[in-house]
């Protein structure tokens, strides 16, 4: 179980990472949420990662289980998911509103024409 | 059989994300994202999350692809610039990675028991759920019931979300909106298949979000869950029968009544309380019994939550559609 542990805590890291590198390395807006939607699904698989008791079963009673999951993480990861994809559609809206403005959604283009 | 099962599905995960960072073209990484969220869905179900796994399938791997997907067909599908300063970028982010791997050897076990995450308040909320509020889903009570403060919170957050989208998006550049020429290729009608298929799924679509919603407080689920898929199905028939129609059935005006009438209703329940003589979103005196009370006001607002996430979803999807048969 251990080896699984390990496995899963390196994954979000990793995962964290690669969203990261897509936000700060890549030029284009869109690719830049998109990277941000993995560094928030890193950041939401490490929480529910931690919620997790061995042997356990989901918070719900009634089905014969003992013991259970934490249900604290899960009842935040929920209500960030869907927050998540609130603040994600505002990025895409000023994403289109930029796209309208400029003609154009890499960033090195707009900041030549934002100097000019 | 669980950690093969896990190793593999975070294996899955991983190359789906260095394959996200590698193409050029964004509706390829759009679709990848979409297979992400399915796979991140199934970790949560393995780590016994399943009312986070329904809201990340939902949400994740539906209603996210169809917004960005609606951005790619106002703007462009592929990705012109080259990377900047990848040197730079890397080592930054190799560095950032090894202090997180290093700090990950003095996490506590996975899944031990003795951890802080589970001895703190966890025990608590899963001990008292039966005495003060005696529904099964521990995951409802603590959103609806202890931590209802948050919950009131992020539907507020999703509400205000709504409203700046629209603001960006719903005035017209060129004045008014035009309606699409009658009898034009809207949607996917000519398509037989998925219009056949799609026309026998929206109604069961449809009665699983309300059995979702209403259902919540005995299994899986709950109002974030029953709005994303209720708007699923509203955006499907939209996908299938062309925008003007999906606007037919649930005008704009009516949309935003929702989202507005959801976040009221999750407050008029906590005002409700405080004239009752108890406290701002303390659910034990709307009954004569406080457990009853602590039900009806968790079912009252799991009702204004699923309204708000309903509403303001589709407003967001009608914004960007409507914006694209203008361009």
């Amino acid at each position: 179980m251990n080896i699984l542990g390990i496995y899963y805590y390196w994954v979000f890291a990793i995962l964290l990472m690669i969203g990261f590198y897509v936000v700060i390395a890549k030029l284009n807006l869109i690719k830049k949420l998109i990277g941000l939607s993995l560094f928030q699904a890193a950041v939401f698989l490490l929480y529910i990662t931690m919620g997790n008791v061995e042997g356990a079963s989901a918070p719900i009673y009634g089905f014969g289980a003992e013991t259970f999951s934490n249900p604290l993480p899960q009842v935040l990861i929920l209500t960030a998911i869907v927050v998540g994809i609130s603040t994600t559609a505002l990025g895409l809206g000023i994403v289109v509103r930029i796209k309208e403005e400029y003609d154009s959604v890499e960033e090195h283009e707009i900041q030549e024409m934002d100097r000019r | 059989m669980t950690v093969v099962f896990g190793i593999f599905l975070l294996t899955l995960l991983l190359i789906t994300a260095v394959a996200i960072v590698r193409t050029k073209n964004l509706f390829v990484a759009v679709m990848l994202m979409g297979i992400a969220s399915l796979l991140i869905a199934a970790n949560f179900f393995l780590l016994d999350a399943a009312d986070v796994a329904l809201t990340e399938a939902a949400v994740g791997a539906g209603i996210s692809t169809v917004l960005f997907l609606g951005t790619l067909a106002l703007t462009t599908e592929r990705e012109r610039a080259p990377t900047s300063r990848k040197i730079l970028s890397f080592a930054v982010v190799s560095a950032a990675a090894l202090v997180v791997i290093y700090a990950t050897f003095d996490k506590p076990r996975f899944g031990s028991p003795d951890a802080p995450t589970q001895t703190h308040v966890a025990p608590w909320y899963l001990d008292k759920t039966r005495e003060f509020i005696d529904i099964p889903n521990v995951v409802t009570a603590v959103l609806g019931s202890f931590r209802g403060y948050d919950t009131l919170g992020e539907v507020f957050v999703v509400f205000a979300a709504g409203i700046g989208v629209l603001f960006l998006l719903a005035g017209a550049p060129g004045g008014g909106k035009r309606p699409a020429p009658p009898g034009s290729d809207v949607g996917l009608s000519r398509h037989l298949i998925p219009r056949v298929v799609g026309r026998l799924l929206i109604p069961f679509i449809l009665l699983f979000g309300l059995y979702v919603q209403f259902h919540g407080e005995y299994g899986p689920g709950g109002g974030f869950q029953a709005g994303a898929i209720v708007a699923a199905a509203i955006v499907l028939y939209a996908l299938l029968e062309g925008e003007e129609k999906a606007l037919q059935v649930i005008p704009r005006r009516v949309l935003l009544g929702l989202s507005a009438g959801g976040a009221i209703l999750y407050g008029g329940v906590g005002v409700a309380g405080m004239l009752l003589g108890g406290n701002f979103l303390d659910y034990s005196v709307l009954a004569d019994d406080p457990v009853k009370g602590q039900q009806t006001g968790i079912l009252l607002i799991e009702a204004g939550v699923g309204l708000t996430v309903t509403g303001v979803l589709l407003s967001i999807f009608h914004a960007f559609a409507a914006r694209g048969r203008q361009a």
